[in-house]
């Protein structure tokens, strides 16, 4: 931006200062208010003690452990098989000359505007019969299609000469796309990676549709219950429910420990999201 | 370039299994996709005919009754038809009236900040709460509003004014739902708008400020017209998409109390087919849902190119 001096210029500056400060601040409240109530028997924004029995009392509990533990094995297995049927769709589709493509392409984008409905999937989920599995947590959702378009895009951007002067060299289409594209795209994988893996360690619903076994309920929906269902205590044990105060700062740790594998990956990935995604995104 | 379009012309000339053969590699790639597509998405369209049916699970689509369209002429019947759609555009209202012209400010706002260090941090700082889980912002919203020893119920309190029970009330329900979305997706919104900020040139803000335009002037002619197939597009994929608008977040906040204010269309499918077993009933309002929203879609993209705009399709 161009140095400006003039007084509506800096009152401007400053307005702008304290809007956005004000907006920062409202946003960060909420969750320092939790983090902090966790470690103290009172909520409270400001820390007086040091206390970790909220954490010892939910990592002592199997229910808890049980559905932290699922959580991370469908986040992990799950943004892999996500992520690599989204690669090899999207790398196939960035050939314009594949015969077949066009409808292929037609066929992805309709499902964006277009769906059968909760309960038609429902079935179909049922009749495929991963019902109260954790497949059920990983499959229906496997391909976004709008991320799969963008990546499409992005794989058709990286210059043509390059994967034919490895076909020449005699690479395989497999090595091609392994070792050529791949490498290349490392950011934009990285991106699509904290995506889906945000989405499948968030995901509540399809857990309340597919799954009703509760020891394979994912932590999200272990969670809710934990909040709203009982006053705190988890699982079979009702010990606390007479500690109303100190339940809240169970509650606090719960939200704490589902929130935090999302707080160790952001920033490790925040350099690469906001471009990898917009490289696509603006249209190809 | 003409070298690979004439080979891409050659090519085109052998024929059809040939050119298949050739890239049976990407067809092998192609497969599990295809295969995800048809079964998770294709089946449940063909699924649908159920809402056309009384659809018994043990019978399946080929042994159950065909009743036409009795199951949507009952549901254009019933009182709840007019609450969902009352309830669904009022969401959008709020979605379409407050939460998007405030991604759009709070862009312009980003842009104005000369300071590099300052303005990363701000981003870094409201891009958080995105992703974050329904249940988690809506869990702290618990935590915050209830009567039960809640944070600001508390404050009230020590106040001495009445509690307000905020999440039993269906005149807290719509505020509540902005300012959760606000909270959770105002600042990652802004992310579009700065990429596009980004590339306005800035010969025009040159030339602006030689013809004596101040700071408002020239947000006003230089950086909003550049961000405005941008914003048009947005607001296209918005429109198109309100029918299906903040549905988890929805599901998690209504509850018995305030569900003539909350109620929209798929949680009411949850509700009635899910809950209660009305499998083609609650199919043949997911299916009216789905093809309003189709319809939206195709309205909205028509719009946009009679506006000179890029369409999304």
């Amino acid at each position: 931006m161009v140095k400006e001096t003039s007084i509506g210029s800096r009152l401007f500056d400053i307005f702008n200062y304290i809007f956005l400060g004000g907006f920062a601040l409202v946003t960060f409240l909420p969750f320092l208010y939790v983090v902090t109530s966790s470690f103290s028997l009172t909520p409270t924004l400001f820390p007086r003690e040091f206390n970790l029995d909220a954490y010892v009392y939910i990592f002592s509990a199997p229910t808890f452990v049980r559905s932290l533990l699922i959580s991370i094995y469908i986040t992990l297995l799950g943004t892999a098989i996500q992520l690599l049927l989204t690669v090899l769709m999207g790398y196939s589709l960035s050939y314009k000359h594949l015969p077949g493509r066009r409808l292929i392409l037609l066929m992805v984008l309709f499902t964006m505007v277009f769906s059968g409905g909760m309960i038609p999937t429902y079935f179909v989920v049922k009749s495929v019969g991963i019902m109260n599995t954790t497949w059920a947590l990983m499959l229906p959702g496997a391909i976004s299609a709008f991320y799969l378009i963008i990546l499409k895009n992005f794989f058709q951007a990286i210059p043509d000469e390059l994967k034919e002067a490895a076909k020449i060299d005699g690479s395989h289409e497999v090595g091609i796309l392994f070792r050529i594209i791949l490498p290349l795209s490392l950011p934009a994988l990285a991106a699509f990676g904290l995506f889906y893996s945000v989405g499948i360690w968030n995901q509540y619903f399809s857990a309340i549709l597919y799954i009703t076994d509760s020891s394979l309920y994912p932590v999200q929906v272990l969670l809710r219950q934990v909040i709203i269902l009982t006053q705190g205590s988890i699982g079979d044990s009702t010990e606390i429910e007479s500690v109303p105060e100190y339940a809240k700062s169970i509650k606090m740790a719960v939200i704490v420990v589902a929130t935090l594998p999302i707080m160790v990956v952001y920033p490790f990935l925040q350099k690469h999201f906001a471009k990898g995604v917009l490289i696509g995104s603006v249209k190809g | 370039m003409t070298q690979t379009n004439q080979t891409a012309i050659q090519e085109k000339k052998k024929p059809l299994a040939i050119r298949m053969w050739k890239e049976r590699w990407l067809y092998v790639f192609l497969t599990p996709g295809l295969i995800y597509f048809i079964i998770f998405k294709y089946m449940p369209m063909w699924g649908v005919l159920m809402s056309f049916q009384n659809y018994q699970p043990h019978l399946g689509l080929f042994g159950s009754k065909w009743v036409g369209l009795r199951h949507f002429e009952r549901f254009f019947t019933e009182p709840e038809f007019w609450q969902l759609f009352r309830n669904t555009l009022y969401i959008a209202f709020l979605d379409l009236g407050i939460f998007f012209p405030l991604t759009i400010i709070l862009a312009l706002m980003l842009n104005e900040i000369g300071r590099e260090m300052f303005k990363k941090t701000f981003q870094t700082l409201i891009y958080v709460p995105h992703f974050l889980s329904w249940v988690v912002v809506v869990g702290i919203c618990y935590l915050l509003l209830t009567t039960e020893g809640g944070t600001i119920n508390e404050l009230l309190a020590s106040m001495g004014l009445e509690k307000i029970n905020f999440l039993m009330s269906e005149s807290w329900f719509r505020p509540m739902i902005i300012l959760q979305m606000i909270w959770k997706d105002a600042g990652w919104g802004t992310i579009i708008f700065l990429a596009a900020l980004a590339g306005v040139s800035p010969h025009l803000y040159e030339a602006a400020r030689i013809d004596g335009a101040g700071r408002m002037r020239m947000m006003w002619h230089v950086t909003l017209p550049s961000i405005r197939s941008v914003i048009v597009i947005l607001l296209i994929l918005r429109l198109g998409n309100f029918i299906d608008l903040g549905f988890e977040q929805i599901f998690l906040m209504v509850n018995a109390l305030n569900r003539e204010v909350g109620e929209v269309f798929d949680t009411y499918v949850y509700r009635v087919g899910m809950q209660q077993g009305q499998f083609s009933y609650s199919a043949a309002v997911g299916l009216f849902k789905s093809s309003v929203g189709l319809v939206l879609i195709v309205i909205a993209n028509w719009m946009a190119k009679k506006f000179g705009e890029e369409g999304v399709y």
